[in-house]
């Protein structure tokens, strides 16, 4: 399991550490002994089909849900039950984009963009209107959106805004969930470009979910396949089409026939 | 058999959900006396629960005093007992009505409000987006919305009892033609300091309550819409039932 452990190239303690990570909704398992580590500056990106629980592994490792088992450690410091004080000290290393964006629908789109500034950092609130309308502007959205609210904009847009949160503090792990889903080609690229710009301008570790194949060979050094609650593949971006992996090939060729089936009924 | 289980199962559930209130209570209060303090939203909380609440607290104050004036009027009348209208109004106004019924109406009010609100920010990941952004949940939402709920029932009380004197007055001086002078005087004659601080005190442990039901039902829904309707007539619910227990409660602490 060289892959798995494989810390490409950066040596040292692994910025993430999963071992075992085991997570259950009632009977339902979801998660069933995640193995990953993910070296400091690494582009990860976890594909797998819908509903595999990926959303689910980035938030156990957010400490947003607790995991039933196994442990998780940022530096190298086991934090699977950290709570309070020592829970923020850690989020203060993190950015997270979720798949819904989850923005403020109370606070403009700028304070959307600047409350880890103002709350987690103590800036200024004009300093941090202005370092939230330059990141507004690296997502490709100009300085009068920011004065809007987030219900007056589209989904595209709103998902940006998201991404522009989470990178606003410059956090040394960024997690995407799903960055360009609902977004056209072109912006989508210009993402793309923008997280591979955060993990090699800012030395950030990314954490990435997506179903998009372009885009996770453009922002990855390595992919990891969830299937069943494990991880049936775990490998370089490179090595992505000649896996040998019956159920990597499926997937990034989006076939219907295969090792993985869809619980479908004819209609 | 079915029986004892469905009685056993309902136990249960009841005491896990009296201890979740009982943590959340702990965690809520624990976070009040420990910085930060996000004075801006308590600010607004305030506005919100103090000042927006005056209208309906006001016209509900208003009313009642007239219906009181009118009603005491019509029994005390049959033995001559009318200079006691007066008092009756006033008594009844600061020590159970004034509480009590704004209360009630600022429980459907702000409670309702405040769980929507926290409600749709659980279901739409808004509470764990909070959390990866270092600021915890309890400290940005639930704190302001106790603190401002407990201080600004007190005073929303006080304008009531005032607003509901006032209408008992209108319908003594201007409908059963009293003399506004000998109303008035009354009206204070057998008013004692704790009458009005007992109202406060209770208006103070609803506003708690308000907010806590609202807080705690809101930072606990589940699922989508459906959900944050529910949570929203729990508050509700649970917040004008415990409004009216601890009222029993706490006139009985007072005045025994
Ligand atoms: N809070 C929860 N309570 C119960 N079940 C949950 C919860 N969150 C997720 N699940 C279940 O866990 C499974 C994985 O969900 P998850 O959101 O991680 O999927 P996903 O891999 O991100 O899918 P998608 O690509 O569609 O976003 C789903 O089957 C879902 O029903
Ligand atoms: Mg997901």
């Amino acid at each position: 399991m060289s892959a798995v452990n494989g810390t490409n190239g950066a040596g040292g303690t692994p910025k993430i550490s999963l071992r075992g990570v085991r997570k259950a909704f009632g009977p339902k398992v979801v998660l069933d002994g995640i193995d990953l580590d993910v070296a400091r500056g690494e582009s990860v990106v976890i594909i797998g089909g819908s509903g595999t629980g990926k959303s689910v592994l980035l938030k156990c490792i957010l400490g947003i849900l607790q995991p039933d088992q196994g442990t998780i450690r940022i530096d190298g410091e086991d934090t699977t039950h950290v709570t309070g004080r020592e829970r923020e000290a850690v989020m203060r290393k993190f950015g997270m984009l979720f798949q819904g964006a989850a923005l403020f629908d109370s606070l403009p789109v700028w304070e959307n963009v600047a409350f880890g500034l103002i709350q987690g950092q103590g800036v200024g609130r004009r300093e941090a209107k202005e370092r939230a309308i330059a990141t507004l502007g690296a997502v490709g959205l100009t300085p009068e959106v920011a004065d809007l609210f987030p219900s007056e904009l589209s989904g595209g847009m709103q998902k940006r805004v998201g991404l522009a949160r989470a990178i606003c503090t410059r956090p040394e792990v960024i997690f995407f969930d799903e960055p360009t889903t609902g977004l056209d080609p072109i912006m989508s690229d210009v993402i793309n470009d923008l997280i591979v710009k955060c993990v090699q301008d800012l030395g950030a570790t990314a954490l990435s979910i997506t179903h998009d194949m372009a885009s996770a060979r453009k922002i990855s050094n390595r992919i990891a396949m969830l299937h069943k609650g494990k991880l049936v593949w775990v490998g370089p971006t490179s090595e992505i089409d000649n896996s040998g992996n019956a159920f990597v090939d499926q997937f990034i060729h989006g076939r219907a026939e295969g090792p993985i089936q869809m619980q479908i009924r004819a209609f | 058999m079915n029986f004892l289980g469905t009685i056993g199962r309902t136990t249960l559930l009841f005491m896990e959900a009296t201890g979740r209130l009982a943590m959340f209570t702990f965690m809520a209060l624990s976070h009040c006396l420990r910085p930060p303090f996000y004075l801006r939203l308590i600010g607004r909380q305030m506005v919100d629960i103090g000042y927006y609440s005056l209208p309906v607290v006001g016209l509900t104050a208003v009313f009642t005093g007239m219906v009181l004036a009118l009603q005491s009027y019509s029994g005390f009348a049959r033995f001559n007992a009318e200079s006691a209208i007066a008092t009756v109004v006033v008594l009844s106004i600061t020590r159970e009505l004034g509480p009590v019924l704004a209360g009630l109406m600022v429980a459907g009010r702000i409670g309702a409000a405040m769980a929507a609100e926290l409600g749709t920010m659980r279901v739409t990941e808004q509470v764990d987006a909070l959390t990866t952004l270092s600021t915890n949940p309890y400290k940005y939402l639930v704190v302001p919305r106790l603190i401002a709920g407990t201080t600004m029932l007190p005073i929303l009380v006080l304008v009531a009892d005032i607003i509901g004197v006032f209408g008992g007055y209108l319908v003594s001086v201007y409908r059963l033609d009293f003399n506004p002078a000998t109303y008035v005087r009354n009206t204070w004659q057998y008013l004692e300091f704790m009458d009005v601080v007992s109202g406060l005190v209770k208006a103070a442990v609803f506003g708690f309550v308000i907010a806590l039901m609202g807080c705690y039902h809101g930072y606990h829904s589940k699922g989508g819409a459906q959900g944050v309707g529910a949570a929203t007539t729990n508050a509700v619910v649970s917040a004008s039932i415990l409004i009216l227990v601890l009222n029993y409660l706490l006139t009985g602490i007072f005045f025994s």
